[in-house]
């Protein structure tokens, strides 16, 4: 078990208002409003280049809005901006794994919050044994498998007891198995009273883990909605298409070979096939 | 031909029997060169991790600095610090040239760009890998720098015996500011210089030998570093 324990007063709700990201001359990210409560699992879905990515990164403070405002609503706010960091963990699509053993990754991370050895060394013990890593505790953690990896961030950001974890993509590339595994211990560290806010390409994995969805495209928030409601009837079009598998290339200005349902581009596909 | 076989014996008796003058020189050069290189990594280590965190005014003159350093011919380098410690220089009253201390301050000169322009890069491209996850766990660029120059410590060490490399190999500069002064300041490259021209080929020839070693031993210690850092990180 996790022998420590949150302290202080909550970050959250997390609310963004019209929230604009631009990068390169473009707009990628356009008025998303939302916000996030206490302990519930969101989950993004979106199609590739959506900005399902930099909306994490925007909400966890890596990226600063060009305009638009992203506050953090609970009392602990008022603590300051190393609170606010200290509340919050990131897993990122690709693990990013210092050049240390697997123990001395979480240590590093938990030394950041100023905790004392002792304790850094039971928290450190606790993740490992939860995430099924013990055995690789004194491995270099960079030649460890991508899934292996994948866990060791995931008891990385576990080991920060945070208030709102944001996880992305956390089991792309993973097989069924080790996808499992991950899914177990995102359950698990929502288990704590965790917020999760992830992104996902898979529906299944979206239906399992969601309470709420917020489906994403070119840069806009669409819909967001309680899991089931969104999957049993999504209000706009294009998160209908996208649910039922109709891939929204159709939209993007590009064609696909694999899915040649769409009338007008059919006869121009079907030559291709 | 047979002045060339005799003095490949001489030299490697020289060697063999170790030498008093040959131990003193090689000890001489390898004290100048290793002292001068500590130097240069106290100053380059931590002046190119900062480039490569920070934006600060005058980042961009030291930049242009260091990079025209590291193309100087050492005989420039040795000239410009022959006339700072000079009689009539600013440094002079401190009476060091031609002293050994002249020639590590020369060195220091000459490696520390080199360090100092390696280590940015080193630095530069692990935070480009690491920024997100470590301002994600608190860590601004400030806490990162010991960070990073711990995690970059294969490439690092690297690029110190690069350093070590020019250092020990150079002659202009030990040749200006140390006057290749017989029993002070006489190392390696200056006495093979001195000797040839003298025509004895001997003394030169088992100190070039001794300077091919330590060539070939500096980039089997870098081949090893490499191998052990793939080895252990992937
Ligand atoms: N710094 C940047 N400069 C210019 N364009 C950028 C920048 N960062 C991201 N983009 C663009 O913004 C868009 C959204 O990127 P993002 O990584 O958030 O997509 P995503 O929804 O996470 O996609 P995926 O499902 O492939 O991970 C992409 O088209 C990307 O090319
Ligand atoms: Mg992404």
């Amino acid at each position: 078990m996790i022998t420590h324990k949150r302290h202080g007063p909550e970050i959250l709700p997390l609310e963004l208002i019209d929230v604009d990201y631009k990068a390169g001359g473009q707009r990628l990210i356009k008025d998303m409003t939302c916000s996030f409560n206490t302990s519930r699992r969101s989950v993004i879905i979106g199609p590739n280049g959506a900005g399902k990515s930099l909306f994490l990164r925007l909400c966890h403070g890596l990226l600063k809005p060009s305009s638009g405002s992203i506050n953090w609503l609970g009392e602990g706010a008022q603590q300051g901006r190393d609170y606010i960091t200290h509340r919050q963990a990131m897993v990122f699509q690709r693990p990013v794994m210092l050049r240390r053993s697997v123990v001395a990754n979480i240590d590093y991370a938990l030394s950041l919050k100023g905790i004392s050895k002792q304790t850094r060394k039971d928290i450190t013990e606790s993740v490992l044994q939860r995430t099924g890593l013990r055995r690789k505790a004194d491995h270099p953690a960079r030649v460890l498998s991508g899934g292996e990896q994948q866990r060791l961030a995931l008891a990385r950001a576990w080991a920060m007891t945070p208030e709102v974890l944001f996880l992305d993509e956390p089991t792309a590339n993973l097989d069924p198995a080790a996808t499992h595994a991950v899914e177990e211990i995102i359950t698990a560290i929502h288990g704590t009273g965790t917020c999760i806010i992830m992104t996902s390409h898979d529906l299944g994995q979206a239906k399992r883990m969601a309470d709420d969805i917020l489906f994403l495209h070119r840069g806009r928030l669409l819909e967001h909605a309680p899991v089931a409601e969104f999957f049993k009837n999504p209000q706009n079009d294009l998160a209908q298409a996208f649910v039922q598998g109709e891939l929204l290339w159709w939209n993007r200005g590009q064609g696909s070979r694999n899915r040649p349902h769409k009338p007008k581009q059919n006869q121009h596909n079907n030559k291709q096939e | 031909m047979n002045d060339f076989s005799t003095a490949f014996g001489t030299a490697f008796s020289l060697m063999i029997n170790l030498d008093s003058a040959l131990v003193e020189i090689v000890g001489l050069s390898l004290h100048v060169s290793l002292t001068a290189v500590l130097f240069a990594a106290l100053i380059g280590l931590p002046v190119g991790a900062a480039m490569a965190l920070f934006r600060f005014p005058g980042r961009s003159i030291i930049s242009v600095i260091l990079s025209a350093l590291m193309g100087l011919p050492p005989v420039v380098v040795g000239l410009f610090v022959y006339l700072l410690l000079s009689r009539a220089g600013p440094f002079g009253v401190l009476g060091l040239l031609f002293s050994p201390t002249a020639m590590i301050i020369a060195q220091t000169l000459l490696v520390t760009p080199i360090i100092a322009a390696l280590t940015r890069q080193v630095i530069e491209d692990l935070w480009n890998e690491y920024e997100d996850q470590l301002r994600s766990l608190g860590a601004g660029p400030a806490r990162a720098l010991p960070t990073l120059l711990w995690d970059g410590r294969f490439s690092l060490i690297t690029t110190i015996l690069a350093g070590f490399g020019r250092a020990s190999g150079e002659v202009g500069a030990v040749m200006i500011v140390g006057g290749n002064i017989d029993h002070v300041t006489r190392v390696m490259t200056t006495s093979i210089a001195l000797e040839v021209s003298k025509g004895d080929l001997a003394l030169a020839l088992g100190l070039g030998i001794i300077l091919i070693f330590l060539s070939i031993g500096v980039s089997g210690t870098a081949f090893l570093v490499r191998r052990m850092a793939e080895q252990r990180h992937g």
